[in-house]
């Protein structure tokens, strides 16, 4: 971790939530958010300003992105409201191929002058690098789809919402947790909205209007006299949802095993505050696990974060490249494994889908940052290497001439690049419930929630924990435990997948900050998967006396 | 140009806090000047500029706060941030652990700047991403490095009469060199305030010279080694370590620095040869002299012979409990030995070195378990000679136990803004293998 960035965070005190670098833009008040921003012809004018200017400069492609960024975020602790941040942010990128060569440029001054410097600036920066370019760049094509829009069909906007309901809503599930035997806890509500304008040179010009929000919170217990703490965090997940996925509806919850309450597209989160704080003091005298070989049957919600770092980043054709290589990695899943048609990245019931279109994910979009419309296609068949995530400059790589459309900057200020789509695990098509996963183990754990996870930068070997684990034993859940991190290699361990559950159990894990890039830039990324059971997987215990 | 000197910064501050009507004020002004280059697959990817200032302004009534920021600042922007900030003020809940602006300060004279990085320009970062790709085609090698320089400054003032000021440069460099053949890599990281202590051709040279000697790493089991850690592979560690000296999350009973009804302060937690302390005005790794609450930052003394010496109180909490308030740490300086590098490798019998730890998690807050894998070139080291490459390992560490471990102290080294030095540890948990190259 970079100094710099550190003292950010201590300051904030270990307690806090993590203040994310997201938080740009300007202070503004909820009522601004609400106010509408730059009417649409006016976009369609200012971008033509940026393609016209392109163009006479010699570029043979100009896209430009005008972006209005609102973000809300409530962050309490206990009794008390920490802090309200209402922020907006407002600019155009523009980035232009000339000489065969990418450049980027982005102004806050949305004015036709503004703009025709910003897009002389990115020429420039692509003629100057254009002399140590080895091979032109290529695009593959796209369609030119004249005016269109998308929105993230959301029922709650969460502008209109009162600051006070939200604070209210913290509050309430912070004296929940209080009341049932919590030390502490802290808690938050990110809220964004991403309001992007995009027009190319080829003919698009594209309005999109998307929402995401994240509830969450830790909940901590503490035994003094034994020199122990003990956190649960929230069994929520971020979503590409309105307001109303705060409306905890009874329909959308499930029940886990032991008491466990889990939430599929609706989150209630007074109700699981109260359980946090239950489990949190149960954590504290949890058995510590012994370690070996356990048949883990892992809950959606945990089982999001393990594709996400072994299925998702290795599929990015970026990495397999080498472009990240000095910073997250390459990628063992190479070239020449796909090519072979045969790679078994796991057994024969895993199938891994990409996705940018599904409802509710945090990745949907109707239209990706370079103004492809987005799909869903396959990454493993049948436990089979099929596919990797490419964009427009890149699919000619693969031999492939469409690209996939996941490419996304973070901001109107960042260049548009390669990010991972929601890739989910597909249900299995046997019904099978969660007691099903759990009946026939003689000797496993049930994880659900996530927790400790770090793989390295080829993404062989990974090692994670979880919020709450329950041993099973001779087929039922005996009773919790600790210390529980499970250790393996991305190849074989999806091939000890041996059973997941129905599209009944499907639900989505979200990541609300993925980082990636030098400089680096956030995305948010669903995972869908169903509970599933993976065979015999290496369990190490992680406690230590020191 | 978003760089203000004093007095410019003084004037506009002024401007802003003569609008104001509210309780009390505060004002922060920034800007920075930063641009970087990219490349990978031995040819640049992307380069960039970024040009930022902002000013923000807290206004309280009361318990009751609101911030707002612009980024123009003429009088009318001036003046509307203001109104805006004490209209967020009154909209505001009640902030109980509201502090009331401090008064004027005495800061140290910073030594953070240095002109020759401020005045660095693209010709010189295509120049050292040169410096990278064309040794590397040379050798068989890949070449995928960024640098980023950046020129910056921040100033603070509030209605209680406190001015502060500071200007800043630093100069960022990382390159990781892999053998074409894809069974060899290296790394190495530079950074300085001063640009003109920058050698990227040396730079290069150690992560290819790496990358070569890495290759065809074998598998040898995991367990419990004798380590020498550069101090690129101790930094981040060190840090997290850093972390847990807060008062506040101590006395509440949920960190590594808790004990009973207390905190661990006056405790030995590591070998007595572990001296840890900050310093802004070190010249190998300066900082500003004051922290974002306005406080002077000083020397202070973290760890002393092993034994705790201070814990970090912000304002609020040092309030509470009736204590100085102590800045936390804007820098990381532990005491290293004569040792080189290759003095510590001679006396090793049988260990292994390590270049750097990466993906770096936190496992167990409590005992500040650590979970991640070394990186870009781990050697095993027989009679005080490097033998062969070995394939990277996954460890699960504390720092806590790493320096209770510790068998020798070599130079110290910046990295990322801190001082670290070599450290030879006993004892060292590797928990599994992995194919990572």
């Amino acid at each position: 971790m970079k100094r710099r960035k550190f003292v950010q965070l201590s300051g904030l005190g270990a307690g806090a939530l993590m203040m994310p670098s997201l938080m740009i833009g300007n202070n503004i008040s909820a009522d601004q958010l609400m106010m509408p921003g730059m009417d649409i012809l006016t976009k369609r004018k200012l971008s033509d300003v940026a393609l016209n200017t392109a163009k006479s400069l010699g570029s043979t492609y100009a896209d430009a992105r005008i972006g209005r960024y609102l973000n809300q975020y409530v962050f309490t602790r206990e009794d008390k409201v920490q802090n309200v941040v209402n922020t907006e942010s407002f600019g155009i990128g523009i980035r232009v191929i000339a000489n065969g060569t990418w450049g980027f440029a982005s102004t806050n001054n949305v004015t036709e002058d503004g703009i025709k410097k910003a897009t002389q600036q990115a020429v420039a920066i692509a003629k100057a690098n254009s002399k140590i370019q080895q091979e032109p760049v290529k695009l593959a094509p796209v369609e030119s789809y004249g005016e269109v829009s998308w929105k993230t069909p959301i029922k709650k906007d969460f502008k209109d919402v009162p600051v006070s309901d939200k604070v209210d809503l913290l509050l309430s599930a912070n004296a929940a947790a209080m009341e049932n035997g919590a030390n502490f806890v802290n808690s938050a509500l990110f809220m964004v909205n991403e309001q992007k304008y995009f027009a190319s040179s080829e003919g698009s010009y594209i309005d999109q209007d998307i929402h995401r929000i994240w509830p969450t919170f830790g909940v901590t217990a503490i035994d003094r006299g034994a020199g122990k703490f003990k956190t649960r965090q929230a069994m929520s997940a971020p979503m590409g949802k309105g307001y109303e996925y705060m409306d905890g509806l009874e329909s959308e919850k499930l029940d886990g095993p032991s008491g466990l309450r889990l939430y599929r597209n609706s989150y209630d989160i007074v109700e699981d505050a109260t359980l946090a704080a239950k489990q949190a003091k149960e954590m504290l005298t949890a058995k510590s696990v012994q370690p070996g070989k356990y048949d883990l049957v892992l809950e959606p919600n945990h089982l999001g974060l393990t594709i996400h770092e072994s299925v998702g980043h290795p599929l990015e054709l970026d990495r397999v490249l080498g472009y990240e290589a000095n910073y997250a990695g390459t990628s063992f899943a190479t070239l020449d494994k796909w090519k072979t048609g045969d790679f078994k990245y796991g057994s024969d019931i895993v199938n891994l889908v990409a996705d940018k279109t599904q409802p509710g994910s945090l990745g949907a979009v109707g239209f990706d940052d370079e103004g492809v419309k987005t799909k869903k296609w396959d990454l493993v068949r049948n436990g089979v290497l099929t596919n990797y995530q490419a964009i427009r400059d890149q699919v000619h790589m693969i031999d492939q001439n469409e690209s996939h459309g996941c490419c996304y900057a973070q901001s109107w200020n960042d260049v548009q690049f390669q990010r991972m789509p929601n890739v989910s695990l597909e249900p299995g098509k046997q019904k099978y419930s969660i007691r099903d996963m759990i009946k026939d183990v003689e000797k496993g754990i049930y994880i659900a929630g996530r927790g400790s996870y770090s793989i390295d930068q080829q993404r062989y070997n990974f090692q994670f924990g979880g919020t709450v684990f329950y041993e099973i034993k001779d087929g039922e859940i005996v009773g919790m435990l600790d210390d529980v991190a499970y250790q393996s290699n991305t190849q074989e361990f999806w091939n000890s997948c041996s059973k997941i559950c129905d599209e009944s159990d499907y639900r989505m894990f979200g990541s609300f900050f993925d980082g990636k890039g030098q400089p680096s830039q956030v995305s948010a990324v669903s995972h869908g998967s169903s509970t599933s059971r993976f065979n015999g997987v290496n369990v190490i215990n992680t406690g230590r006396s020191v | 140009m978003a760089i203000y000197t004093k007095e410019e910064a003084k004037q506009i501050m002024e401007k802003a806090l003569s609008f104001s009507t509210a309780d009390a004020c505060i004002i922060n002004i920034g800007g920075s000047e930063s641009g970087n280059i990219r490349y990978a697959r031995n040819t640049v990817s992307t380069s960039g500029h970024r040009s930022n200032q902002t000013l923000a302004v807290e206004a309280s009534f009361g318990k009751k706060s609101g911030v707002a920021t612009v980024d123009e600042f003429d009088d009318e922007s001036l003046k509307s941030v203001v109104q805006r900030a004490e209209e967020l003020a009154k909209l505001s809940p009640e902030n109980p652990e509201f502090m009331p602006p401090l008064g004027p300060q005495t800061y140290d004279d910073s030594v953070s700047y240095v002109e020759a990085t401020a005045k660095v320009q693209p010709e010189f970062r295509a120049e050292v991403a040169s410096k990278s790709i064309n040794p590397a085609s040379k050798q068989d090698v890949t070449a995928a490095g960024f640098l980023d320089d950046s020129y910056g400054f921040s100033a603070m003032m509030n209605s209680n009469g406190l001015f502060a000021y500071n200007k800043s440069t630093n100069v960022d460099f990382t390159v990781t060199m892999r053998t074409n053949d894809g069974t060899g890599s290296g790394w190495v990281t530079r950074d300085y305030n001063d640009v003109n202590k920058f050698n990227p051709e040396e730079a290069a040279k150690v992560a290819i010279d790496k990358a070569v000697m890495s290759r065809d790493a074998r598998a040898i089991e995991p367990g419990k080694y004798t380590v020498i850690l550069e101090p690129a592979a101790s930094a981040d560690l060190l840090r997290n370590m850093s972390g847990a000296f807060n008062a506040r999350t101590a006395d509440e009973g949920r960190s590594f620095m808790s004990k009973d009804d207390g905190t661990k302060m006056g405790e030995k937690i590591v070998d007595e040869r572990v001296n840890v302390w900050s310093d802004p005005l070190h010249p190998e790794v300066p900082t500003s002299t004051w922290n974002g609450e306005g406080m002077p930052l000083k020397k202070m003394n973290w760890i002393e012979n092993g034994v705790v010496k201070n814990l970090a109180y912000s304002r609020y909490w040092a309030d509470q409990k009736g204590v100085d308030p102590v800045p936390f740490p804007s820098n990381f300086i532990m005491q290293g030995g004569d040792a080189t590098r290759d003095e510590l490798i001679k006396s090793t019998k049988r260990g292994i070195l390590i270049t750097r730890l990466w993906y770096i998690r936190s496992v167990d807050p409590q005992t500040l378990l650590y979970t991640g894998l070394t990186r870009d070139g781990t050697f095993y080291i027989e009679n005080g000679k490097i033998k062969y490459p070995v394939k990277n390992f996954r460890f699960n560490e504390s720092p806590i136990i790493m320096l209770n471990n510790l068998e020798a102290l070599g130079e110290q080294v910046r990295i990322n803004g801190n001082l670290i030095p070599y450290m030879k540890v006993r004892d060292f948990t590797f928990t599994s293998l992995s194919d990572a190259v």
